[in-house]
C-alpha cells in the first residue's frame, strides 16, 4: 500500500500556496505510506541557458557551498545552494544533461534527484509529517506538485527508494503498486541507455517513460505503453514540465480519485486527502478509469 | 453534537467528534435499545467506515463525501450518503437500506447477504462482488468483473456494465439495460419472463426510479455449466 496526491493550480491563489495544500494532502496518506515521503514540486524556473538539479547527500554535514563553487567554475556564474533536508536544489549555467553528468562524475557520493528546469524533488525515510517539517514543504510555491507516501514491498526503505522517481529531464513518477517484470525490463532498457540507481520497480516504470519519450512518442503515448509492456499493478502520477497524467491498470486494482474546481485539478489515492482543499466539497469529482490516460497540461487549461 | 428539536434529530459534526465516538453511538442504541432514532452526520470528509455496523432500526444521513467501509454490515438500519462512497460500500450488509446519492467506488455491495442497496450515480469495478442475496440497484454504469461469482439477490443496471459480467455467477440474477462489454465465465444472456419485469419493477420502485421502463432491461444469469455445477465433483467439496 501506498498513497498518492498530486495537485495542479490553475489560479495563482493556489501557487503562492501550493507547499501548504500539497503537505496538508501529504499529512492525510500518511496511514497508507509511513515508511518514506517525497514530493516533486514544479516551480521557480532556471533562467534560458540554465538549469538546476536537487542533489541529494547521505552526509548530514554536505558542504553544499563548495559543490556550488565546483560547478561555477566549470559551468560560470555564482549561485548559492537552497538547502532543504538532506537535499540542495542548486543552478547550473549549462544544460541539465551536461550538469548532472558532471555531478554524477565528480561526485559520486552525492544522488542527483531530479534534473531539469522546473522539476524539483525531496524525499526521505521517516513518516510524511515529520518529512513535510524537515523540508519546509509548506515554503513552497508553484504550478503543480506531486507527492508520495511508501509502505514498501518490492525493495529496501531507503532514500533513494523513496518516491518520486525521476530518470528524465522535469520527468518524475510516483507510483502505488507493484511491478512483476521490473527486472527483465530493466535489463532491456539498460540496452538502450537508460540509467538505474537502485533495484527498484518504479525506478524502472520510470525509465520505461523516459525511453519512450526519448523515441518521440506523447506523454500519452507512453502511458498507454505501459499498459502492454508493464506487468503488474499500479496507479501512477506522471509529472512534467507543463503537467500531470494519471493512469491506473486495465484491472484497477489500485485506488485512485480525481477531483476538478475553477482553481484546482487534484488526484489522491483516497478523497480524504482531497477534502483538505479549498473548495473541496463542490468539486467535480470522478473516480478515473481503468487503461485510461489523463492528462492536465499548462497550455491546455 | 446539538439535538436538532424540530426534526428530532441527532446530529453529529465530524469535524468535531471523532469517528469511533460516533460509531460507538450508534452501536450503543442497538445494544441498549435507547437513543436517538434518527441521526445526521455532517463533514464525512472522506473518513472510513462510517456508520459501520449498525444493527438497530435507524435512519442515518450522512452530508458529504464518505470512504472506505461506509454502512458495512449494516443490519435493519436506513443509510443514506448526499455524496460519493469510497471502496466496499455496505459490504456485508445483511439488510436494511443503503443509498449513495452520488457515485460509489469499487466492491459496492460486496458478500452483502440482504437488504436494498442504491447507487444514483455509477457504481465502479466488481459491483456486487460474491453478493449473497442483497438487492442492489444502479441508476448509473457498473465497472467491470461487476457480480463475480454472485450467488444470489439482483444487481439492477439502469446504465451499463463494464467487462467480465457475472463471471463463475451462481444464482443472482442480473438486470442490464445499457451496453454490457462482455460476459465472464459461464455467464449467458436469458430470457426475460413476467415474473422478471415484475422484479425489476418493484426493484426501481423501491430504489425510487420511476422514469425507466421495466420492458428496456435484459436480464443474465448462470449457464451452470463451470465444475462447480457438476454433480461428479460434489465430493472435492
Amino acid at each position: 500500500m501506498c498513497g498518492i496526491v498530486g495537485l495542479f493550480a490553475k489560479s495563482t491563489e493556489i501557487e503562492d500556496e501550493l507547499g501548504v495544500h500539497l503537505t496538508a494532502m501529504l499529512a492525510q496518506m500518511s496511514n497508507r505510506g509511513p515508511d518514506s515521503a517525497g514530493v516533486a514540486v514544479y516551480r521557480d524556473p532556471a533562467p534560458p541557458g540554465s538549469s538546476k538539479l536537487t542533489l541529494y547527500s547521505a552526509d548530514p554535514n554536505q558542504h553544499w557551498g563548495a559543490v556550488c563553487d565546483e560547478l561555477g567554475d566549470a559551468f560560470g556564474g555564482e549561485h548559492e545552494p537552497s538547502v532543504r533536508g538532506s537535499h540542495a536544489v542548486v543552478l547550473v549555467e549549462s544544460d541539465a544533461a551536461e550538469a548532472e553528468a558532471w555531478v554524477r562524475r565528480n561526485h559520486p557520493e552525492l544522488r542527483v534527484m531530479s534534473a531539469g528546469r522546473v522539476i524539483e524533488i525531496y524525499k526521505e525515510v521517516g513518516r510524511p509529517e515529520i518529512f513535510a517539517e524537515q523540508f519546509h514543504l509548506t515554503d513552497l510555491q508553484g504550478t503543480h506538485a506531486l507527492g508520495h507516501t511508501r509502505m514498501a514491498t518490492e525493495s529496501r526503505v531507503t532514500t533513494e527508494g523513496s518516491h518520486p522517481f525521476s530518470t528524465g529531464l522535469d520527468l518524475c513518477l510516483v507510483h502505488n503498486g507493484s511491478l512483476s517484470n521490473h527486472n527483465t525490463l530493466r535489463r532491456a532498457l539498460r540496452r538502450e541507455g537508460i540509467e538505474f540507481q537502485t533495484e527498484n520497480d518504479t525506478e524502472v516504470a520510470a525509465g520505461y517513460l523516459a525511453w519512450r519519450l526519448r523515441e518521440g512518442a506523447s506523454l500519452e503515448q507512453a502511458l498507454e505503453g505501459c499498459l502492454d509492456d508493464l506487468d503488474g499493478f499500479y496507479t501512477f502520477a506522471v509529472g512534467t514540465a507543463d503537467g500531470f497524467a494519471v493512469l491506473r491498470d486495465p484491472i484497477a486494482c489500485k485506488p485512485a480519485v480525481l477531483a476538478e474546481t475553477d482553481d484546482w485539478v487534484a488526484m489522491a489515492s483516497e478523497y480524504h486527502a482531497i477534502a483538505v482543499l479549498p473548495g473541496a466539497d463542490d468539486a467535480r469529482m470522478w473516480e478515473p478509469e481503468p487503461g485510461v490516460v489523463y492528462v492536465w497540461e499548462k497550455a491546455a487549461v | 453534537m446539538v439535538a436538532d428539536a424540530a426534526l428530532a434529530t441527532e446530529v453529529v459534526d465530524l469535524a468535531v467528534t471523532p469517528l469511533r465516538e460516533l460509531n460507538q453511538r450508534l452501536h450503543d442504541v442497538a445494544r441498549t435499545g435507547a437513543g436517538p432514532t434518527r441521526w445526521r452526520v455532517v463533514n464525512p470528509r472522506g473518513a472510513h467506515a462510517v456508520a459501520c455496523g449498525l444493527d438497530a432500526e435507524l435512519d442515518v444521513e450522512i452530508d458529504g463525501h464518505v470512504g472506505y467501509y461506509c454502512a458495512g454490515m449494516n443490519k435493519h438500519a436506513s443509510v443514506r450518503v448526499r455524496g460519493n462512497a469510497g471502496t466496499g460500500l455496505a459490504e456485508n450488509m445483511m439488510s436494511g437500506t443503503v443509498v449513495v446519492e452520488g457515485s460509489a467506488s469499487q466492491s459496492a455491495g460486496a458478500t452483502a447477504h440482504g437488504g436494498l442497496l442504491v447507487v444514483h450515480g455509477d457504481a465502479a469495478a466488481r459491483c456486487g462482488i460474491s453478493m449473497k442475496g442483497v438487492n442492489i440497484v444502479v441508476r448509473g454504469s457498473v465497472g467491470h468483473l461487476s457480480a463475480f461469482m454472485a450467488q444470489t439477490g439482483c444487481l439492477v443496471v439502469c446504465g451499463d456494465a463494464g467487462e467480465a459480467l457475472g463471471d463463475s455467477i451462481y444464482e443472482a440474477r442480473l438486470y442490464i439495460r445499457g451496453e454490457v462489454a462482455g460476459l465472464g465465465a459461464d455467464c449467458i444472456e436469458k430470457e426475460m419472463r413476467e415474473e422478471h419485469l415484475a422484479q425489476v419493477r418493484d426493484l426501481l420502485a423501491r430504489a425510487g426510479i420511476d422514469d425507466v421502463e421495466a420492458g428496456d432491461f435484459r436480464r443474465y444469469g448462470s449457464a451452470r455449466q463451470l465444475y462447480t455445477f457438476k454433480v461428479d465433483n460434489a465430493g472435492a467439496y
